[in-house]
């Protein structure tokens, strides 16, 4: 290995630790003194210190340890020097941070790991509104800088950058808790945690320049299922992303979407499929079923046949009847329709498409299964109709191209 | 401690949701006296209470170094405060379900809106 690639590898590696040692260094300087932004100044300081003495030093044996203490004697100095100026108050706040038994606890397992739950239920908490959830979940737990998170969601760095100062703001003005909520609000406050999560790993699909949110999304589920081992839901998003991303390999093709149908199942990722199964079994054996445990279920199914003609369609139907029960929403009334073309055959589906159409106008996938089953019952003039439509409103570039191919394979009849 | 404003919105002068007969009225005034008797009880009922209409409002202001007086209320809207209570509550989670409650009880939306530390009040 050359000097120049030994020095990248070392640069990914301290990238790496830095992601990783993000949320958990931010969490515990909350703890420790109670403001979100001393906490990430403090900790962005000591990125900068690790990454000039870690060039040489090497990472050490605690990375994350390692930030934390730097970042707390960072957060005290800064207070000390704003102290001077401002007397007792501060003074008396830097003395209860040096004598604050957080860093004993830091040591230990329990404390840290409920730091970082502390801090997404914070991020993610109902008074702020849901843009602002992903944009502190993202910057605050996932380690992503202002500008990839601006990128993340096509608005400016400036826009970004104002949006987590206003939530950041709200947070302390209006005193927003920095605590796991009780046991009576918990799995509510949790459904719109996971949703985030959801939401991240859904903004990184059929996009390559964000297909690091998916990875991101996968990271924060996973430690949820960590942190909340009682709470299903929180197992079935994790089964849910990990099924998802095993079709990832064969999801896209010279950059156009490829419909479940004609995927290549020889390259879904079989070590994603076994634990996303595995998880799935486990929450049907616990037997408290919800909308993320069973839009898991259902991928369960998918990915469980070696075919598209193999598929177990009436149990995903039940499935989605199941899942239509607890989410009565018209996404999953569209889903369920797809599902029952293969069982009562494309006519029932339009006539179910039909009744929901006014619900999901503006929704580009309610036009391209419309188009799908108006080609598939004959109707070529009403489905090219029904994807040019669907092509108009959809949002990327892998959709646009798939719907440009069922436009050209209609017109060459 | 901190402190909260819980405040309620009338439209053009009605209140969407209001008690309309005097059955209602009674039942609506005992739900609202018994959070109000709560709220004094846990200690945390500051002041509070149901405002007149707009119309009775009178704003105050220096024009040429003479007190100037108009008639009506400061900003011309549909909307304008109906009543309001201010409430120690230790974060925006105790606030929000004080605010719930009154919620409950009226039938109508709360703005929760923190002080901040001036004056009497402190963080």
């Amino acid at each position: 290995m050359t000097a120049g690639v030994a020095a990248q590898a070392e640069a990914a590696a301290v990238e790496r630790v830095f992601r990783e040692a993000h949320g958990q260094a931010v969490a515990t300087l909350v703890r420790i003194f109670g403001d979100i932004t001393l906490a990430e100044d403090a900790v962005q300081e000591a990125f900068v210190v690790a990454s000039e003495r870690w060039r040489s030093a090497g990472i050490p044996p605690n990375p994350a340890g390692w930030i934390v203490r730097t970042a707390r004697n960072r957060a005290i100095d800064e207070l000390r020097r704003s102290a001077r100026g401002r007397a007792l108050y501060d003074q008396l706040g830097v003395v209860a941070a040096s004598h604050s038994p957080g860093m004993k606890e830091w040591e230990e397992d329990g404390p840290v790991r409920d730091d970082q739950l502390r801090l997404i239920f914070t991020c993610c908490h109902p008074a702020l509104r849901t843009e602002h959830h992903v944009a502190l979940t993202l910057r605050l737990l996932g380690g992503l800088s202002v500008e990839e998170v601006a990128r993340s969601f096509l608005v400016s760095e400036s826009t970004m950058a104002k949006r987590l100062v206003r939530a950041k703001y709200k947070i302390k003005a209006a005193k927003i808790p920095y605590r796991v909520p009780e046991e009576a609000d918990l799995p509510e406050r949790l459904r719109s945690v996971l949703s985030v999560v959801y939401l991240i790993y859904n903004t990184g699909l059929d996009d390559p320049e964000r297909a690091s949110l998916r990875s991101e999304a996968l990271r924060l589920a996973r430690a949820l299922v960590e942190l909340l081992p009682n709470q299903p839901e929180a197992a079935g998003l994790l089964a849910l992303l990990l099924l998802s991303e095993s079709r990832m390999p064969a999801r896209t093709a010279e950059g156009a979407l490829v419909l479940l149908r004609d995927q290549d199942r020889s390259k879904w990722d079989r070590t994603m499929i076994e634990e996303g199964h595995a998880i799935v079994r486990a929450c049907i054996r616990r037997g408290q079923p919800g909308p993320f445990q069973l839009q898991a279920a259902i991928q369960a199914v998918h990915c469980h046949a070696d075919s598209f003609e193999a598929t177990d369609w009436p149990q995903i139907v039940a499935l989605y009847d199941h899942l239509l029960s607890v989410m009565p929403t018209p996404v999953v009334a569209l889903n369920r329709a797809i599902a029952l073309a293969e069982i009562e055959g494309p006519g029932a589906a339009l006539t179910t498409l039909d009744a929901i159409a006014p619900d999901l106008d503006n929704y580009h996938l309610l036009h391209a299964a419309r188009g799908t089953m108006l080609r598939r019952l004959g109707q070529p003039d009403a489905a090219r109709a029904a994807f040019e439509r669907a092509a108009q409103l959809a949002a990327t570039e892998a959709d646009r191209r798939f719907l440009a191919q069922q436009l050209r394979e209609l017109a060459e009849g | 401690m901190s402190q909260y404003l819980l405040s309620t919105y009338a439209v053009e002068g009605e209140v969407p949701g209001a008690p309309s007969t005097p059955e209602e009225m009674q039942a609506f005034m005992q739900r609202v006296v018994a959070v109000e008797d709560e709220m004094e009880a846990s200690g945390t009922f500051v002041f509070g209470g149901a405002l007149h209409d707009p119309e009775a409002a009178t704003v105050v202001r220096m024009g040429g170094g003479d007190l100037v007086m108009t008639d009506g209320p400061f900003v011309e809207a549909k909307e304008h405060i109906a009543g309001f209570y201010i409430i120690n509550a230790d974060d925006l989670d105790a606030a929000l379900a004080w605010a719930r409650k009154v919620v409950d009880a009226i039938n109508h939306p709360i703005e929760v809106r923190p002080f901040r530390a001036t004056g009497r009040v402190q963080a």
